[in-house]
């Protein structure tokens, strides 16, 4: 069962702490920093599609409209001073070369309505050299350290994507698996945005190995953000 | 292809030698045997050059009829102008034989050798499946024997292959086995499209179509012609005389008939005795999980220790062939089986079908019966075993039907688009296509013989660049045109990913079952079970048991390599059952229920509780007359119900109940979830829907926009996509270098969905996914056709309490629950039952 995107028109946000830090998750799978005003997206993995279209399968070539739109509406939503993508917004070297014009423009005007930042992911080391905004590895905002990969090393207050994170309740016989955020108070795992993106289950030992102890799931729902505990999404 | 027959009309003797050469008469006689007058009807359309249509029960000789024809001709061949010249094996394939199964064509290929030998027939007969090593297969392509047994997914990668000309350029004929099995589906599809190549490739052959008994020939008659532009072209046909009355039974008890259910657990003993009676017994149930509960029952009563066994589709292969073998030697007193041993070969000792649960079709039922005893002029037994109330009166009516030679129609679909997609690039395989000539040639197989030009464009563009109306795949493209305006394949390596992707049946993605020593670490070792659908094994947590292949099994771990479990000591599985070969209810069937409900004089026949049953509706409530819908409603604990009765089946009723829903929400009704099964469905509300208009509710218009906004996200449809786009070819099942996993479907078929459905709705995939959705797993089509029969026609009840009818749909609710937001319902009760954890002060 693969984790299926929804938009959420009109969010519900839910809010947690984070290393003494308050965040909204959104249910689109964007976090919302108020202290920052900093709205945080990751694994956007834009034109995935054109890159399977290379090997010959031709996956409908929307997904960066699709995904650039759901992060234009979640932009509108909180209109935030700064824009932070957590890695992989690219999905391959060449993939900014394929972005078609329009999904370009669309880029450019969301670049241009705040202040990004590309933490760059092990798919996209470089990011385009036109893209607008700075590129960086890592980036401290308060009590988070935002990066793209989250280390072994329990660092407070990191923030990351990479894992891809879905998690699966089931209940009168069958089973709902849905993108999800992933924190125990200290740390958080962003789902991913992209609209290709599959997912990585929350039980998975890449995950499991972050928390020592307990932690929710935060399932993205079709209007609000499930907080599910750990010994029932696991 | 045994035993004697009393219809051969030996008086046509005289006839006889012209028909059938010497030595094909002294083989008959030697076996003291007489050709059958559709084996020598055969003949004559063959002399004629005429493709034909035969329809014959099972023990009829068939098989034989369709080959007696090639055999002839071929060893007149060699015996006149013969061998010095040519050596047998060069004169190229002469007859081709295409069968649903695999297993089928090994035993016809076992049973053509009995007549070669015997008369030292020069004839070379060798079969071609998914089992046929690759240097047999590679020599078949250039040295092709006489009859060539296959399936229709071999046919297509012989055909797909750039010598494909020479292998069937001398074609002379097609036999065509259980084609009724074959000609309405996508299989059925894959093969009307490979007959239309070899119509270009050999246009001399002619085909011979062989079918169980069906209502109506006419479409297996199309289907073995070529279809000209206008009109249409019918096969000749012949049917054979019928065998004896089957002698069937209904084993019914006057005390107690369950209210719902489908284990008949209370008629285990009669199921036994029945086995201990008969020399040996098939005993059919409808699902995999009500095989592995029955085959546990039995076992829990053999005190003889009968050698019973159990046969479905998920068992590991290796298990399934132990059982059938077992079988064939008569060594087994019994097995349990799906459907999975419908069709298929012959065992010539059954001599008692069991046929536990709801028949579901009078010509399901008769194909099963026809398992029992091969041999047409003697009658086969067949007892029927009803678990509820509903499935009495279906068991009545299947009866009935079978005894009076009616049977159910089927629905015609037309020829889908997927397929055509996955033929289109298994043509260009084969060499570059014109697609103009293409057009022609596939319009002239039946099931497209209405396709537009638009549509099949739309699906050469989709094979070629994925046919979006964003054209920014081009460079990538599969097909390239020519100078000359044909396609070609843009690279070869493309036709090596076609053959591993060849083929249109979908199955569920599956996990491996492994079972593993008690205490070693989940992942460790293990012998293979079986499969079994992943989302049932998803909705697993560590430690739940469940039954599969006859033992209750624990949940360690879901591994990369498996699902790993190890044997549990209980009795009872907490897991009630997975889903699996659930046909529904056939509209003639249960146009026959419906007469029986309605006709209370009908009703003698049945056993007490059952008229007492009807009887306390028809005081309590009312007994629809022939074509009213009854709709009642009343209150039950704080809930209101409505429930109907179409009997229509599982999927239209659950189709129904997602649209009525709808409906009764915008109605301010608050409705809260529903139930459907075969006969009934149930909603339930917050308020008393009773003063709803119901004509208004019921009306057919509920098909338009409510219909197309569910679709959007029913999990039904979504899997409907995924099949449709595999077949076509958007998502691979293998790549080179990956070739074993069949069940790796390499990308999520929802997240192309979600995002197809929101940027191009009008692509062809999804117009094939509607088409489907017609007449598959929503079968929508069947719910029109039920609205349209109901209009003006629905009798409503408001009652004070539930009524006798309506128990058995309210005593499902708490197994299986269809609600409109259920996905949304399981987030909040997780959370729900967390908090209340966390509130207890105990």
């Amino acid at each position: 069962m693969p984790c299926v995107w929804t938009d959420a028109a009109l969010a519900h946000d839910l809010m947690i702490t984070v290393n003494g830090e308050a965040l909204l998750l959104d249910a689109c799978g964007a976090v919302f920093a108020p202290a920052h005003s900093a709205l945080i997206f990751a694994d956007l993995h834009f034109e995935k599609g054109s890159f399977y279209a290379r090997r010959r399968q031709f996956l409908p070539p929307y997904d960066t409209a699709d995904t650039l739109g759901r992060m234009a509406r979640a932009i509108a939503r909180h209109s935030p001073a700064r824009v932070i993508a957590l890695g992989d917004s690219f999905h391959d070297p060449d993939a900014g070369d394929r972005l078609g014009r329009e999904a370009r423009s669309l880029l450019e005007s969301l670049t241009r309505s705040a202040r990004f930042t590309w933490i760059t992911g092990n798919h996209d080391p470089k990011p385009p050299a036109w893209l607008e905004g700075e590129v960086t590895q890592s980036l401290r905002l308060g009590g988070l350290m935002l990066r793209h990969e989250p280390r072994a090393i329990f660092e407070p207050g990191e923030v990351a994507g990479h894992l891809h994170p879905c998690a699966s309740v089931t209940k009168w016989g069958r089973g709902v698996r849905r993108r999800c955020f992933v924190s125990d108070g200290l740390r958080l795992i962003l789902p991913s945005f992209g609209a290709y993106t599959g997912g990585l289950d929350v039980g998975d030992d890449a995950i499991t190995a972050l928390f020592t102890g307990s932690f929710h799931a935060y399932m993205l729902g079709h209007k609000r953000v499930y907080a599910i505990p750990r010994h029932v999404a696991v | 292809m045994h035993s004697l027959s009393s219809d051969g009309q030996p008086g046509e003797s005289g006839t006889l030698p012209a028909r059938l050469p010497k030595n094909f008469q002294d083989w008959f006689a030697a076996r003291g045997w007489q050709p059958r007058a559709h084996q020598l009807a055969l003949l004559d359309h063959a002399g004629r050059g005429e493709s034909v249509l035969l329809v014959a029960p099972t023990g009829g000789g068939k098989t034989l009829a369709g080959f007696l024809p090639s055999l002839i001709a071929l060893s007149q061949v060699t015996s006149s102008k013969l061998a010095a010249s040519r050596p047998a094996r060069k004169r190229g394939l002469h007859t081709l034989y295409v069968s649903p199964l695999k297993a089928l064509a090994v035993d016809v290929a076992r049973n053509l050798n009995q007549p070669i030998e015997e008369m030292a027939l020069p004839v070379t007969v060798e079969t071609r499946t998914g089992d046929t090593s690759a240097a047999r297969r590679q020599r078949q392509r250039f040295s092709p024997p006489d009859i060539l047994l296959t399936t229709p997914e071999q046919l297509s990668l012989l055909l797909a292959h750039p010598r494909s000309r020479q292998m069937f350029e001398n074609l002379h004929s097609v036999v065509l086995d259980e084609l009724h099995a074959l000609y309405n589906s996508k299989r059925g599809d894959l093969l009307a499209l490979g007959l239309a190549r070899l119509q270009i490739l050999a246009p001399q052959h002619r085909r011979v179509g062989l079918s169980a008994t069906v209502k109506d020939p006419a479409p297996l008659q199309r289907f073995l012609m070529p279809q000209p532009l206008s009109g249409e072209s019918l096969s000749r046909i012949v049917i054979a005389q019928g065998g004896a009355k089957p002698h069937i039974q209904i084993s019914t008890s006057d005390s107690y008939v369950p209210w719902a259910g489908h284990l008949a657990r209370h008629a285990m003993a009669d199921v036994m005795a029945a086995i201990q009676a008969a020399r040996t017994a098939l005993v059919f149930v409808n699902t995999r999980s009500q095989a592995e509960r029955t085959f546990q029952e039995l076992w829990a009563i053999n005190d003889a220790n009968l050698p019973i066994a159990l046969h479905h589709g998920s068992l590991a292969l290796e298990q399934r062939r132990k059982v059938e073998a077992a079988m064939a030697k008569g060594n087994l007193r019994a097995v349990v089986c799906t459907s999975t041993l419908d069709l298929g070969i012959d065992w010539g000792a059954v001599d008692k079908v069991i046929c536990i649960g709801a028949p579901k079709g009078a010509a399901r039922l008769v194909q099963r019966i026809g398992r029992a005893n091969h041999r047409l002029d003697e009658p086969s037994a067949a007892l029927l075993v009803p678990a509820n109330r509903f499935e009495v009166l279906e068991c009545n009516a299947a009866r009935d039907a079978v005894l009076a030679g009616e049977l159910d129609g089927e629905r015609l679909k037309a020829g889908g688009l997927d397929v055509l997609a996955q033929h289109v690039l298994g043509t260009a395989c084969a060499g570059p296509f014109s697609p103009g000539l293409l057009f022609e040639e596939i319009r002239s197989a039946s099931p497209y013989a209405h396709i537009t030009r638009e549509d099949f464009d739309a699906v050469v563009d989709f094979v070629a660049t994925g046919g979006y109306a964003l054209k920014s795949y081009d460079r990538y493209a599969r097909l390239r045109k020519t100078e000359d305006g044909r396609y070609r394949l843009a690279h070869p390596r493309l036709a090596q990913e076609y053959r591993l992707n060849a083929g249109v049946i979908v199955e569920d993605p599956m996990v491996e079952i492994r079972l593993q020593a008690k205490g070693r670490p989940a992942g460790a070792g293990g012998r293979k079970l079986g499969e079994l659908e992943e989302y049932f094994i998803e909705q697993l947590s560590v430690g739940d048991t469940f039954i599969f292949a006859g033992d209750v099994l624990r949940f360690e771990g879901l591994r990369e390599t498996g699902a790993f479990v190890t044997r549990a000591r209980d009795p009872e599985a907490q897991i009630p059952s997975y889903n699996g070969g659930k046909f529904p209810l056939s509209t003639f069937l249960a146009q026959r229920v419906r007469e029986m409900v309605s006709t209370p004089q009908s009703w003698q026949a049945l056993p007490e509780p059952v008229q007492e049953w009807l009887k306390i509706q028809e005081w309590r409530s009312v007994i629809p007359a022939p074509g009213q819908l009854l709709v009642e409603t009343f209150p039950r604990g704080n809930r209101h119900y409505l429930v109907c009765y179409p009997f229509e089946g599982r999927l239209a009723h659950q189709t129904l109940g997602m649209l009525l829903t709808r409906r009764l929400e915008r109605a301010r009704f608050h409705p809260l979830g529903f139930v459907a099964n075969e006969y009934a469905l149930a909603v339930w509300a917050a308020k008393d829907m009773g003063g709803a208009d119901m004509d208004a509710l019921f009306d057919q218009d509920m098909l338009g926009d409510d219909l197309d906004s569910w679709l959007a996200e029913s999990n039904l449809y979504k899997r409907t996509f995924r099949n449709c786009a595999i077949i076509a070819g958007l998502i691979q099942r293998r790549f080179p270098g990956n070739e074993k996993s069949g069940r790796q479907v390499t990308f999520s078929s929802d997240l192309i969905y979600d995002v197809l459905r929101e940027h191009e709705p009008d692509h062809v995939l999804l117009r094939a996914t509607y088409q489907d959705a017609g007449t598959g797993l929503l079968d929508i089509a069947r719910l029109g056709d039920m609205l349209a029969r109901v209009k003006k026609r629905i009798v409503t009840r408001r009652l004070e309490r539930v009524s006798p009818l309506a128990v058995p749909a309210l005593l499902e609710i708490s197994k299986e629950m269809v609600a409109g937001e259920v996905d949304e319902a399981i987030l909040k009760e997780s959370e729900d039952a967390l908090i209340r954890d966390a509130m207890r002060v105990d």
